[in-house]
């Protein structure tokens, strides 16, 4: 696999909140002016640090939810209930403030219509993503960039949901999209509902033998029963990217 | 000095836990998962461990070999880099000091390499002493593979990255030679105390 080495020292940077916009119920976008960023790829993501009066400080990370091409770094956070950072990021945070942050961190997790320009249009393997929840933040990231970039490459992506409104990123998501309501659907609602099962990868995925590029992002137990899914329906381990984040809700 | 966060304050506890390193907040009962692939699901007639590369004497352990070796019980902190810890888990196995004792190590650094293809490296000095152990019960239950079962390498004064899931070797090298995240700017060492989280820190 092609590794794209990192080796930079990543410093802390200012970023100045610019929006604090809803993005769903559940999830703001916060849109931040960094002045000193140097560039990410789609599906990296970055540490953000805040610092209290008394010198206390908290980390977390965030997938980066825009694309390079964005001239600031937008991050999608759900507010988790007895969370220490997400609070404060979604209902504290307001246009003019700062915070720290660093990165871009992750190169394995990423894809990029620059990187696969070097392959001829016709050899290039197919992307697949799988998003659950918030975990449709990099991909955002990745359609954004391969749709301003010309990417010809084939892409799919099969996104579960808790309701119509949980769906993230709803003006970037086009026909390359399925989308699963796993807690219902509005009347009139003609996608699908239900979890991410077999069948349903089955049906709306790349098969196996398209030897699709996979990435899965999503909660924990989410990400663990997609990922066996696929491997049980053929696609190489290999194939399998994925990434996690450990919000304590059940999964989307 | 870094910038203060106007309307930010701890929200957790009053006190600050002197058992977590910068940076790292306590997980409390969770104990999330995190992978770069799928799960590899090793049954145990197919498993065995490996000391390789720099050595005089190679060694290779089957799954009831191994469950033979002289057995260790640890209860350490451990510190993920993506910010969570978790104190107190009990785990068991063998010390690495054990699975290289017959084997002759002529190099200076180990590669920890795995099911799946994963790798992490870490200097000798850093899985010798009583630092480092391939385990294969957490919490008194056989090791669950979305935790790195049947074994796994627990190097708990180390950010977990370092603490190989699905572990199947050490790879003896006569140098330092980056692993699989250390490849993508990732910490070559990775002391949680030093907050050696990426290249550089």
């Amino acid at each position: 696999m092609a590794r794209a080495a990192v080796q930079r020292r990543l410093t802390w940077l200012r970023a100045r909140l610019a929006d604090n916009l809803p993005e769903s119920p559940r999830v703001r976008r916060l849109v931040f002016d960094v002045p000193d960023w140097r560039g990410h790829l789609p599906g990296q993501h970055v540490d953000v640090r805040l610092t209290a009066e008394d010198g206390y400080t908290a980390q977390r990370s965030y997938s980066i939810a825009s694309p390079p091409e964005d001239p600031r770094l937008h991050l999608l956070v759900e507010d988790l209930e007895g969370g220490e950072v997400s609070p404060y990021l979604t209902e504290e945070m307001q246009a003019g403030d700062d915070l720290e942050l660093r990165g871009p961190i992750g190169g394995y997790f990423v894809w990029s219509a620059a990187a696969d320009a070097a392959t001829p249009a016709d050899q290039r393997r197919p992307v697949q993503l799988v998003a659950g929840g918030a975990g449709a933040s990099p991909f955002l990231a990745m359609l954004d960039h391969a749709r301003r970039a010309g990417d010809p490459t084939p892409v799919r992506l099969l996104y579960s949901a808790r309701t119509a409104d949980d769906v993230l990123g709803g003006d970037l998501l086009g026909p390359e999209t399925t989308v699963t309501l796993t807690r219902g659907a509005p009347p009139g609602w003609r996608g699908r509902t239900g979890r991410v099962d077999r069948a349903l990868l089955q049906e709306q995925t790349f098969p196996p033998d398209a030897r699709p590029r996979v990435f899965v992002c999503g909660p924990t137990v989410f990400v663990e029963t997609v990922a066996t899914t696929l491997v049980d329906l053929g696609h190489a381990s290999s194939a399998v990217r994925l990434e996690r984040f450990g919000g304590t809700g059940d999964p989307a | 000095m870094s910038l203060v966060s106007r309307g930010f304050g701890r929200r957790r506890s009053a006190t600050t836990d002197d058992r977590l390193p910068p940076g790292q907040y306590d997980t409390g009962d969770r104990f999330p998962v995190l992978s770069a692939g799928p799960t590899p699901h090793t049954p145990p007639a197919q498993w065995d461990l490996a000391v390789r590369g720099e050595v005089a004497a190679p060694q290779t352990w089957t799954w009831e070999e191994f469950r033979a070796l002289p057995r260790e019980s640890v209860s350490v902190d451990i510190h993920c880099v993506t910010k969570w810890s978790k104190f107190g888990t009990r785990w068991e196995g063998v010390s690495v000091d054990t699975l290289l004792a017959d084997a002759g190590v002529q190099g200076s650094h180990v590669l920890a390499f795995s099911d799946g293809g994963y790798t992490t490296n870490l200097p000798l000095d850093d899985v010798t002493n009583g630092r480092a152990w391939v385990v294969d019960t957490y919490d008194g239950q056989p090791l669950a593979p979305e935790h790195g079962g049947p074994a796994r390498l627990l190097v708990p004064h180390l950010y977990f990255w370092k603490s190989a899931k699905w572990v199947r070797g050490l790879s003896v090298t006569p140098r330092n030679e980056p692993g699989f995240w250390e490849t993508f700017g990732y910490h070559d060492r990775g002391d949680p105390w030093r907050e050696q989280r990426y290249s550089g820190d």
